[in-house]
């Protein structure tokens, strides 16, 4: 990337980064800039626009019927299984969230995903901020280093991990899992956020040393606060691969009382695969947090999604 | 800033990322080249690994179906995700008012963990109790209620499209993305020229979106290459129906944690490591071959 002009022209550009209409995270050349002028008519006309909503229908309407089936009784699901969810009935979830151990299943993904999504952000941050103002040529190499661990398939070294974490007795445990994870985050996290830092002008942070602030004051007070948008779309991304992983807890877990969600899952769905109410109970559990989530920050899920389109 | 504070901002993360990413998969290699009784390493057995993955029951067998297995997977997910995908995107395209809501309900079960839709698709599918099937025989389409997941012949489009079905909203939004890059003054001058909608789509379009196919078709690759969690709640670890959904990573995983044998490690390690060169090599393959093609077209 060129040099990022200075003063308010730099700035201009951070904020259209952050919002481009399509949630695209890399930044626009001038071509990108044409949607609002000569309105063109919409491709195929009112059919396309039925046929895309009945594909929306299609997207969703599994999901409504997971969401309705919880609300009955085994029996009624049997007897009728498109009928509708009146009186509501919450009995499959308090068996599920009780006796189906969902209560701990949810703490633990909670625990896990939170603590290694802190991990990854933060030392990302502080990494990406390094990479993108380091004049020094090892920082290209570090930065090469650790783009490499974008393309690697970690799954495939489970049993290296599955030998250290034996030796450093983290088997059967919620903190290696996070650890692992934070981990895991760090390529992503850093590929993202060094592209952010690099789009600030360096007047800041000279301004901020001549009025003598430290190096890492000059980091924590002027600089991160200017890239927030770029660390909540990290942060919100990451979240959803880490709360839905399934094969690290399945073979880095041994007690039922420390599995996730999705191993917890198994374990219910193999001891109850008849006791169908509840099972949709349990898959409701395990994914209304990323619902919650995708409505509070739709914005930086999007965003995340594209960024692999940034060079 | 110098070097040694970079350095200092750097060093958490390097530390975190040597030594539970890089060191564990530069030994993960070395494992499959070391001849292993259960958890203790022998001497160094060279290439004896990976010849009893071609040479000794059940890998003879296994191997090649859950190959091609994944192939097909590739292939099928190729060909329905991205037609689909570009097709919807288009379509999207200069929709201002209703692209952004129908670009976010497409993109819902891609939140949905696997294990999820993987069961929540087994119940649907049930023969006995399932919605779908229900809803077929309601309909008079009797005869295309079927046990879907319990028929080998059925069992692995049924997961390929069940995939499908979760992603599909990644490319469109990618698709989307790179239909906004295209200028409009293109397709507008071709259309001067007499050009129908469908040709300035083949012939403008559809050229200039050559890197956004190949940046989805190279994805696409390397996660059918490592399907595990969907494939899992499906079939469990030995792909049932009798092996019909069984992939590379569930014989990993079989291999390494449910054989048995005591040289586990070695073979399992020996697998990954072919995996690994599999994914790495169709990946930089692909890229190479689509970088060559963009500087062809952008001169």
């Amino acid at each position: 990337m060129s040099v990022v002009p200075a003063g308010i022209g730099a700035a201009d550009e951070r904020t259209d980064v952050t919002s481009t209409p399509d949630g695209v995270l890399a930044p626009k050349g001038p071509s990108g800039r044409r949607g609002t002028r000569g309105r063109q008519k919409p491709v195929g006309g009112r059919t396309a626009s039925v046929l895309l909503w009945v594909y929306a229908a299609f997207a969703l309407v599994p999901l409504l019927l997971m969401l309705s089936s919880s609300f009955r009784s085994n029996g009624d699901l049997i007897s009728d299984p498109l009928g509708a969810p009146w009186p509501l009935s919450f009995d499959a979830y308090r068996e599920a969230w009780t006796a189906g151990n969902f209560a701990t299943y949810f703490g633990n993904s909670l625990l896990v995903t939170l603590g290694a999504v802190l991990l990854s952000t933060t030392v990302s941050t502080m990494a990406a901020y390094a990479l993108a103002r380091g004049r020094s040529r090892i920082f290209r190499w570090l930065e090469s280093l650790f783009l490499s661990g974008l393309m690697l398939p970690i799954h495939l070294a489970i049993l290296p991990i599955f030998y250290l974490f034996d030796g450093a007795g983290l088997i059967d445990s919620r903190l290696g899992l996070a650890l692992m994870y934070g981990a895991s985050g760090v390529p992503f996290s850093i590929f993202v956020l060094t592209t952010f830092f690099r789009q600030l002008p360096a007047e800041l942070e000279e301004a901020a040393t001549l009025d003598g602030a430290t190096a890492w004051q000059t980091f924590w007070r002027i600089m991160v606060p200017l890239v927030r948008p770029a660390v909540a779309t990290v942060a919100v991304f990451r979240f959803v691969p880490i709360w839905n992983d399934f094969l690290f807890p399945l073979v880095l877990l041994r007690t039922q009382d420390k599995y996730t969600l999705p191993v917890g899952l198994t374990t219910f769905f193999g001891e109850n695969a008849t006791n169908y109410a509840a099972v949709f109970a349990g898959l409701v559990i395990t994914t209304i947090p990323l619902i919650v989530l995708f409505l509070v920050a739709t914005k930086q899920i999007v965003a995340g999604l594209t960024a692999g389109m940034a060079k | 800033m110098n070097r040694r504070t970079g350095l200092l901002f750097v060093t958490p993360a390097l530390a975190l990322f040597g030594v539970f990413v890089l060191y564990p998969m530069v030994t993960s290699f070395s494992y499959a080249f070391y001849g292993w009784a259960g958890t203790a390493r022998q001497g160094f057995v060279g290439l004896e690994n990976f010849t009893a993955l071609f040479t000794r029951a059940p890998f003879t067998t296994d191997l090649p179906r859950a190959l091609w297995h994944n192939v097909l997977f590739f292939v099928g997910t190729m060909l329905v995700q991205n037609t689909i995908g570009l097709t919807v995107a288009f379509l999207l395209h200069r929709r201002a008012r209703t692209r952004r809501a129908l670009q976010t309900l497409y993109a819902m079960p891609y939140l949905v963990s696997p294990i999820v839709i993987g069961y929540l698709w087994t119940l649907l599918l049930s023969p006995t109790f399932g919605p779908v099937n229900t809803l077929l025989t309601k309909v008079g389409l009797e005869s295309w209620a079927l046990p879907w997941l319990g028929d080998p012949d059925t069992a692995l489009w049924v997961v390929i499209l069940v995939s499908v079905w979760q992603w599909i909203g990644f490319p469109v939004l990618l698709y989307g993305a790179a239909l906004g890059g295209v200028p409009d003054e293109l397709t507008e001058a071709a259309r001067v020229d007499g050009a129908s909608n469908g040709q300035a789509f083949r012939r403008v379009v559809l050229p200039l979106l050559v890197p956004a196919i190949g940046t989805v078709s190279v994805l696409t690759f390397i996660f059918a290459m490592e399907a595990f969690a969907l494939p899992y709640a499906f079939g469990g670890s030995t792909g049932n129906p009798a092996g019909s959904t069984d992939f590379l990573s569930l014989l990993f995983y079989r291999t390494a944690f449910d054989s048995g044998s005591t040289d586990a490690i070695g073979t399992s390690s020996a697998l990954a490591t072919l995996l690994f060169l599999l994914i790495f090599g169709g990946a930089f393959g692909a890229t190479a071959v689509l970088r060559r093609h963009e500087k062809g077209i952008t001169g």
